[in-house]
């Protein structure tokens, strides 16, 4: 079955706001294919975004949406599933809603196991501010406040999320969306538990420019190279895997998620 | 605390007499996260909610516990949740989401006093202006605050009207004497209780913008899930939900949340009054405050002393209309409260011409009737 996403993009609003070469346009189309192979409704779909760029993810969206404030979608999102628990929710958060600002949001979420899945766009930098770093800009990396190369190691969140409990973690980029829609999808249909998608991105106008790594094409070329299979990784040398990204799927495991167990604690509660 | 009770009279707490509010309100969504002196709520949550097919969760802290009350009531579920100060603070910024979506909710705050930890066991009322302007930016908000255990019940219920009628994010400010003592109260049967619901979207889901609203102000509800396509917005947005940064749209945005509450004030604010027909002394208070304002009353009447007292149950919007009606013939002002004179400086605000005396502790006790007629007396001397 070939899936083009079409219902479920706001075509009337395209092209897209991101700068040109962003790579969040080849993360929205991943979403809406995974959604039109899941067999997700318009009605039945909520998605909920933070702030930053990907912040903008779901005015492209004919779903329902939730745009709130920075690094709460994830509650958000929380309180809309918990409300309605035959709902499809998904939160689209950047490296800064997600990984920093939201990070406790994001943990206890995972920990938790509630039933939403997470789309991470992560370009390691704050795009919409004017790159700034975030929780995943890399130590030396060159920010608009980290001029003299950063200070600070960033986070694997990939590896956070499946060490605080999600049913599923798979980290994919924009340069391959074929994988990256793959995990999506898998991550729409499973439906019990917490689902964390990490989409490595590019951002050519900040990041790009201040770190000389050079135009669209270039930076996503080298996401390419750089990528190693998670599967091939288990056997590489820590040396050999310094500065890659490692893709695959880091968990995914039958949990019972929030609400099949808070379904037994109103059992045991009924009056 | 752990029947849902109806037509029964019961010695209970005032907090648990808010959850159970709540429940009789409609309410199936709670998200917390606890602190003193609120915490009861938060346990009466727990063991009820799930009890009527409702859902409790404690968040990781304040912040994701309103973000999730404001996802709850967008999905169409009546939620709540319940602090203090400190906690409330941490929940500024997403009550003007609450404000901004337009998603009805009930923030129960239980005043300690502050400022920082202060004393986490002590009364205050030193967040009767952090109800009204904790969130930035321009709006308005509804505050109730009751002075006894049946009116925790009773006006618990009120907030949760008042949020869906409007549509908006309503307190219920109580505070750590109001929320800690038992007294008897009387909790009707449930289909005695008048409850609202928020009115809803009717029209063709192609006709449905999430943001339309009618002569009232208040735009029609759809809840997620539905045929309408809702889209809620933090941004500036126009009638269908999508960002619009046209400062005409945005100035009408703004008046419009703000009016949709500021214009409708006679049916808001809720007030009691006692010896106010004679009165040339007039006492002005709300919560625990207004109890020792009216033990002072009585006091004061014992000795031929025309004393009334004026109880605000509704703080915001603020009820000058009815400061200004009851101060008509009154002679002086005497405002006690557990603050240094923040409901004194609102009434001053309105009242030019009469002295308005604030009777003030901050130190985490109560004000004693005595104190408070000790004023009334020097109003006379």
């Amino acid at each position: 079955m070939k899936c083009d996403g079409k219902k479920f993009l706001k075509r009337e609003l395209l092209p897209f706001f991101w700068c040109s070469g962003c790579g969040n346009g080849i993360v929205m189309g991943c979403i809406v294919r995974a959604m039109e192979e899941s067999g997700f409704s318009r009605e039945n779909t909520v998605a909920v975004t933070g702030i930053g760029c990907w912040g903008k993810a779901d005015d492209y969206l004919t779903t329902h949406a939730f745009h709130g404030t920075h690094g709460r979608a994830l509650a958000i999102a929380t309180g809309i599933k918990l409300a309605n628990p035959s709902l499809d929710v998904i939160a689209l958060v950047g490296d800064g809603d997600g990984a920093t600002i939201g990070g406790n949001h994001l943990i206890h979420a995972a920990r938790r196991n509630i039933d939403i899945t997470v789309i991470m766009s992560n370009n390691y930098n704050y795009g919409m501010t004017g790159g700034q770093y975030s929780g995943t800009t890399p130590f030396g990396a060159i920010t608009s406040t980290s001029r003299y190369g950063h200070v600070e190691d960033e986070f694997n969140i990939s590896e956070l999320v499946k060490a605080a409990g999600a049913a599923y973690v798979a980290k994919g980029t924009v340069a391959n969306p074929l994988q990256l829609q793959r995990f999506i999808s898998k991550a729409f249909k499973k439906q019990n538990g917490f689902r964390f998608i990490e989409a490595m991105n590019i951002c050519p106008t900040h990041y790009g420019r201040a770190n000389k790594l050079g135009k669209a094409p270039e930076m996503i070329e080298r996401l390419r190279k750089n990528s190693i299979n998670i599967k091939l990784a288990k056997n590489m040398k820590q040396e050999e895997l310094e500065g890659k990204i490692i893709v695959g799927e880091y968990v995914d495991k039958k949990v019972d998620g929030y609400i099949r167990r808070y379904k037994e604690i109103q059992k045991r509660a009924a009056l | 605390m752990n029947n849902i009770i109806e037509g029964k009279r019961v010695f209970m707490q005032g907090n648990i007499a808010a959850g159970e509010g709540a429940i009789a309100a409609g309410a199936r969504f709670y998200a917390g996260y606890p602190i003193t002196p609120s915490s009861e709520i938060a346990e009466h949550a727990s063991i009820n909610l799930p009890r009527v097919g409702g859902t409790y969760i404690q968040m990781e802290d304040e912040i994701g516990s309103i973000g999730a009350i404001i996802g709850a009531s967008m999905a169409g579920v009546k939620a709540y949740t319940a602090s203090s100060g400190p906690g409330i603070s941490l929940m500024n910024e997403n009550i003007g989401l609450a404000c901004m979506v337009e998603a009805p909710c009930v923030l129960i705050s239980v005043q300690r006093a502050g400022p920082s930890t202060g004393l986490a066991t002590k009364p205050a009322q030193g967040d009767f202006f952090q109800a009204r302007w904790g969130t930035h930016g321009d709006h308005s908000i509804i505050a109730v605050s009751p002075a006894t255990v049946q009116e925790c019940f009773d006006l618990t219920i009120k907030a949760f009207n008042f949020a869906e009628r409007f549509r908006t994010p309503v307190f219920v400010l109580m505070d750590g004497i109001v929320g800690k003592m038992y007294e008897t109260i009387d909790i009707p049967d449930i289909k005695e209780i008048k409850v609202e619901n928020r009115k809803i979207a009717t029209c063709s889901p192609e006709e449905f913008n999430p943001y339309n609203f009618g002569e009232d102000l208040i735009p029609p509800f759809a809840p997620y899930g539905g045929i309408r396509i809702s889209k809620a917005n933090g941004s500036g947005h126009g009638l269908d939900g999508y960002p619009d940064t046209n400062p005409e749209n945005y100035d009408k945005l703004v008046r419009r949340l703000t009016d949709k509450i500021e214009n409708r004030k006679k049916e808001i604010c809720l007030y009691k009054i006692y010896g106010c027909e004679d009165a040339e002394i007039l006492i002005i208070a709300y919560g625990c405050s207004a109890r020792p304002g009216l033990a002072a009353l009585e006091l004061a009447r014992k000795d031929g002393l025309k004393v009334g007292l004026l109880q605000l149950q509704t703080l915001w919007p603020f009820p000058e209309h009815l400061i200004k009606k009851f101060s008509e013939n009154i002679k002086k002002i005497i405002v006690p409260e557990l603050s240094l004179g923040q409901l004194k400086s609102e009434i001053e605000r309105y009242i030019k011409e009469i002295p308005v005396i604030g009777v003030n502790k901050v130190a985490g006790l109560s004000i004693t009737p005595q104190e408070i007629f000790e004023e009334i007396e020097r109003g006379y001397n």
